[in-house]
């Protein structure tokens, strides 16, 4: 489906290509947004007086809004980042005043490192405490755990959405509703890097205070990302980036900096890529999310069919047999056959896969595992893919199993 | 080139000296925190030359074949000379162009190996 619109399966029309998760593969309308900035406009932001700068910043402008549509957010609660690492690193910063040693920060096990370790180093510089949601094996986070784990002193939640590991969807509004009754004054931060490319996000309904994602699982470009952040945190909270654009009074004693998002945004922002989120956004918003949604299904259904029906108990699904849970991705791990030689082999065969901790060693420590390999679907996917994939792994299975 | 040549899937397959000594002088484990391979090795060593050895492990075929590979080539060796080895004479002995993505898992017997003889040595 839609493989047409991707220029890569031009240069590689062989090539199975599962790995969206990682990064999304681009089509040609992101491509030409990102050359058209860096051929026709070309300029900076908000510094030029002349008609191309002044272009520039009017499209910018413009992608802004569009971003704060596609969320229900609002254009000022917006911050362009340079992905979802920067935008929770710099948040981490940005709350690291207001957080105490009798705070304590809550992530859960199935957090990418991304959502995982500036929350770890904040609480070890103010030396509060840091505590880890233990997920189900079905890949959520229980109510009894929540109310376990969630005391009093809680400061900060930050959750995925959805696992990069499991590929389970949480009920996202549920689980967000749940965290505030337990702990209302938390901060709840949300990681909505692979959540984007399957569901849309409102963040009004959501009702949390943060919300993260990066360009590129979006069918859009590297090196640009999202912080959305509610208008009343992103009045009062200090920027922690420091330079050009983001100040209205550098010299007197006590710095006077603009208000957001211009406070947050320090130095020039990546504007071909921003200019190549917007043709994403577009891209999205053109093929709806209900349709990405039910090409997703149909993949996950297939290929979650055909992978037990061919390897019976030899596989395991990681997060249970019940596709209807799982968007994007689909994670499995064979008995004594080791994850990273599943992914060479289909790799020189043509077939790109992940295999690894997938950057979330957490879950893997906690769920005993010391390697899956990860299947992610895109658009250009189809069951003719997961066909191509399954005889490879017949062959690998019978070349490698003991 | 193609990792899984026939050589690799042997000793795969069929790991030489593959189960640990009864009795032995030398031992040592080794882990490859990130893909969770794990190799344990036991060595009888006598006036320093490696009488025998053998070794137990988890984990990829790379790492298991050239830990076959290697440790094949050691019983009768000097242990001064075998901790001279080098990645290069474990990656010769593969006989594969291993990527970056996979050295770790091919050099995981060698560091095993070192744990194992060369510590005491320089203690």
């Amino acid at each position: 489906m839609h493989k047409e619109l991707f220029p890569f399966f031009t240069h590689y029309p062989e090539l199975v290509y599962f790995d969206s998760a990682a990064t999304a593969l681009k089509p040609q309308t992101v491509v030409d947004a990102e050359v058209e900035y860096l051929t026709l406009a070309s300029t900076n932001l908000s510094r030029g007086l002349y008609p191309l700068a002044e272009q520039t910043s009017a499209h910018a402008d413009i992608i802004r809004k569009l971003t704060a549509s596609f969320i229900n957010a609002l254009p000022e609660e917006i911050i362009f980042t340079s992905g979802t690492t920067a935008g929770l690193n710099m948040l981490a910063l940005m709350l690291e005043e207001s957080l105490t040693a009798d705070d304590a920060i809550v992530v859960t096990d199935f957090e990418h490192h991304a959502n995982y370790l500036p929350w770890k180093e904040l609480a070890k510089r103010k030396k509060a405490e840091f505590k880890v949601l233990k997920s189900t094996d079905t890949g959520i986070i229980s109510e009894s755990e929540l109310i376990q784990t969630l005391t009093d002193n809680t400061a900060i939640v930050a959750i995925s959405a959805l696992s990069n590991v499991t590929g389970v969807m949480q009920d996202a509004p549920r689980l967000i509703e749940a965290i505030r009754e337990i702990v209302p004054h938390a901060v709840i931060v949300v990681d909505a890097a692979q959540y984007i490319a399957h569901k849309a996000i409102d963040v009004r309904k959501w009702d949390a205070d943060f919300v993260t994602f990066s360009g590129h699982k979006l069918y859009g470009p590297t090196g640009v990302g999202i912080l959305y952040g509610k208008h009343n945190f992103l009045r009062i909270l200090k920027p922690r980036i420091y330079g050009g654009g983001m100040v209205l009074d550098a010299c007197s004693k006590e710095t006077t900096y603009k208000e957001s998002p211009d406070r947050y945004e320090a130095g020039t922002q990546n504007i071909s890529g921003i200019f190549a989120l917007g043709a994403a956004i577009d891209f999205i918003k053109r093929i709806g999310y209900e349709s990405l949604q039910r090409h997703d299904q149909k993949l996950q259904k297939y290929a979650e069919e055909r992978l037990t029906d061919t390897f019976g108990n030899l596989i395991t699904i990681i997060g249970g047999k019940d596709y209807t849970r799982r968007a994007g991705i689909l994670s499995f791990v064979f008995t004594g056959i080791h994850p990273h030689d599943i992914a060479t082999l289909l790799g020189e065969k043509g077939i790109c896969v992940r295999a690894g901790e997938h950057c979330a060693k957490p879950w893997h420590r906690n769920h005993g595992y010391s390697a899956t390999t990860r299947l992610s679907f895109g658009l250009y996917n189809s069951k003719e893919d997961i066909d191509i994939l399954i005889t490879a792994l017949i062959e690998i299975v019978d070349l490698l199993k003991k | 080139m193609n990792l899984y040549q026939d050589h690799i899937l042997d000793h795969y397959h069929n790991p030489r000296h593959f189960g640990f000594l009864k009795e032995s002088t030398h031992q040592s484990e080794a882990l490859n925190p990130t893909c969770g391979d794990k190799l344990a090795i036991t060595l009888l060593i006598e006036d320093g030359t490696i009488k025998d050895l053998g070794f137990e492990g988890e984990g990829c075929a790379i790492s298991l074949a050239s830990a076959s590979l290697l440790y094949d080539t050691l019983i009768g060796t000097k242990m001064t000379d075998a901790c001279q080895k080098e990645p290069s004479d474990v990656l010769s002995l593969t006989g594969l162009a291993i990527s970056p993505g996979r050295m770790k898992c091919a050099l995981l017997s060698l560091e095993t190996l070192k744990k194992a003889l060369c510590a005491k040595i320089e203690s």
